[in-house]
């Protein structure tokens, strides 16, 4: 009994993700419709609410119903983009860890709580050292155009005099990706000791779960893609596998904050390096012949396609940074998009009927889209794993001819 | 969008150095053992399998080599039927030869005795009837030769008939 749980655990956890979304669009409905605020709205998920000693205040811009307009893409950019807490709902937020190693005063750390003004723009902290601390609201972009600091980063100052800061916070992508490691460790720690309690019986439970991934990537994506070499580069195609399928699927449980782990560049960068790295320190003669010199094309040929094998080199690992982040991010904001749609259509609480309206076409429309990101979720990590399988096959493969 | 696209040093910093140490122990402490387990677990397989082929055709050759030979011990015991039938036949017609044999010789024996006690009989019976005659020839000659005449007359004719003349 017990080795069915964990199996039925994950069907659930698919099954209320998928429901969740219209669970998710129609709460954020009715809250807004009954309350005809739109504004309250817009506090709720662009600016990520408010404190409890702005509320006053924030009750009274309520009352003018044309105060705020709402906006989509302001909204949708917020929820995808990385953040130093976790939104859950409303003012729920869970603080994550603040570190900073600012120049001159060394390792700073504290929890995001302590920045205060959720909702009101920049976020400021002054901490007992005498370190002004300021989280932006928005792009601060300076007189000539040049970019001052990004939307969500952090600044220190002591007596107004700006010092240069390294952000190293646990941030809601960070925390996602260390609690998906952690989970991965865990999950497959304990099936690795399954095997080895039980050699040469059939598996149970969480091992026969994940039993047909770890043969598929195997059989389907390293066996063919690589050949005799497959075994050596099986650790980072299971792990990279299971880490981007397993960050897609929390990305896309309900009321968890909404993680975009794979759709944060930093930390598919990190990804794509890798296979940059694995590819390249694996290639063979074979390989770097055909960059280099390419064989079996005329000698002015040569000259343009060496320059675009070379540009190869980095452009193959980056495509599958951008592939994946574009993908996820892109499920994200089509979900958040047929949310938005509702808020429009409502006008402010305005236009009641055709916010419902547009809310039960949107949770139609989002609860297929969940079916589909539960397909991308598998499919961008399946896709991913199997490029960097090619690329590692294209640099280790012996010349069969030439 | 700035913040979307470009990679915050923060994240990088933290995805390295955790996908790496995350990477180096699940190949030392989760990726190795599952897999050798499973190519493990398919060679165990491949070879029961193996296995089971090979006790599959020992068991269809045993089956084969039964049936053979029950075949064989069926024909050696009709043979053996046959013999003993063959041979009861042959001693129970020999013995009616023999007896038969035996009967004949008896008869035969009989019948030579018989005769042969026939023709002793015979003589003895031609013996007695030759002394028998003798007998009486002597007594008629002694009652006809009592008279001188009558051996003179005797005499002459016995001349008369001899071809002497």
């Amino acid at each position: 009994m017990n080795r069915l749980i964990l199996p039925l655990f994950t069907l659930v956890a698919l099954v209320v993700s998928s429901i969740g979304s219209e669970v998710v669009a129609q709460d954020h409905g009715h809250e807004d419709h009954t309350e005809g605020s739109d504004h309250e709205h817009v506090d709720h998920d662009t600016t990520e609410g408010h404190d409890h000693a702005d509320h006053a205040d924030h009750a009274d811009h309520a009352d003018h119903a044309d105060h705020a307009e709402f906006k989509a893409g302001d909204f949708i950019i917020h929820h995808i983009a990385d953040a130093h807490d976790i939104h859950l709902f409303g003012d729920v937020h869970i603080p994550l860890p603040v570190i900073l190693y600012i120049e001159g005063q060394g390792l700073k750390m504290f929890m995001s709580s302590a920045l205060e003004g959720h909702g009101h723009g920049d976020r400021h902290y002054h901490s007992p050292e005498g370190v002004h601390y300021t989280m932006y609201a928005e792009d601060v972009i300076g007189e000539n155009g040049e970019s001052i600091a990004t939307a969500g980063s952090i600044s220190a100052s002591v007596d107004n005099q700006n010092l240069s800061v390294w952000d190293v916070s646990i941030t809601k992508s960070v925390f996602g990706m260390l609690l998906i490691l952690s989970i991965m460790i865990w999950v497959f720690g304990s099936i690795a000791s399954q095997y080895k309690k039980n050699p040469g019986t059939a598996p149970k439970g969480m091992a026969n779960a994940l039993e047909p991934l770890i043969l598929f990537i195997r059989d389907e994506i390293a066996k063919p893609s690589i050949g005799a070499k497959a075994d050596k580069f099986m650790p980072f195609l299971l792990t990279s596998f299971f880490f981007i399928f397993f960050c897609n699927l929390l990305g896309l449980v309900p009321f968890l904050g909404g993680f975009n782990i794979t759709g944060t560049i930093g930390v598919t960068i990190v990804l794509a390096t890798l296979v940059f790295l694995l590819t390249n320190l694996n290639g063979n003669k074979h390989y770097w012949g055909h960059i280099m010199w390419p064989p079996g094309v005329p000698l002015p040929v040569k000259f343009i396609l060496v320059p675009i094998e070379v540009f190869g080199i980095i452009m193959k690992p980056a495509v599958l940074m951008i592939r994946l982040t574009a993908n996820i991010s892109a499920g994200h904001i089509i979900i958040l998009a047929f949310s938005s749609l509702i808020f429009i259509f409502g006008n402010g609480g305005e236009a009641i009927g055709a916010g419902s309206g547009m809310g039960v076409f949107s949770t139609l429309f989002m609860i297929f889209m969940y079916g589909l990101e539960l397909l991308v979720a598998f499919l961008q990590a399946f896709v991913f794993t199997l490029l960097a399988a090619i690329y590692f096959g294209d640099a280790t493969h012996e010349p069969a001819h030439h | 969008m700035g913040a979307l696209l470009t990679p915050a040093f923060g994240t990088v910093f933290w995805a390295s150095i955790a996908f790496l140490v995350v990477l180096m122990l699940l190949r030392r402490f989760a990726w190795g053992p599952i897999l050798q387990a499973l190519s493990d677990r398919e060679e165990t397989i491949a070879s029961a399998l193996d296995e089971a082929k090979k006790v599959r055709q020992e068991m269809a050759d045993l089956a084969d080599s039964n049936e053979s030979q029950l075949k064989e011990a069926r024909a050696e015991r009709d043979r053996m039927l046959r013999e003993a039938r063959e041979m009861v036949d042959k001693m129970i017609s020999d013995a009616k030869g023999k007896a038969r044999e035996e009967a004949d010789k008896e008869v035969a024996a009989a019948k030579d005795a018989i005769a042969l006690e026939r023709k002793s009989a015979i003589a003895e019976l031609k013996a007695e009837v030759g002394i028998l005659s003798l007998e009486i020839a002597e007594r008629l000659l002694r009652e006809k030769l009592q008279s001188s005449d009558e051996q003179q007359a005797l005499v002459n004719r016995l001349i008369d008939e001899s071809p002497l003349n």
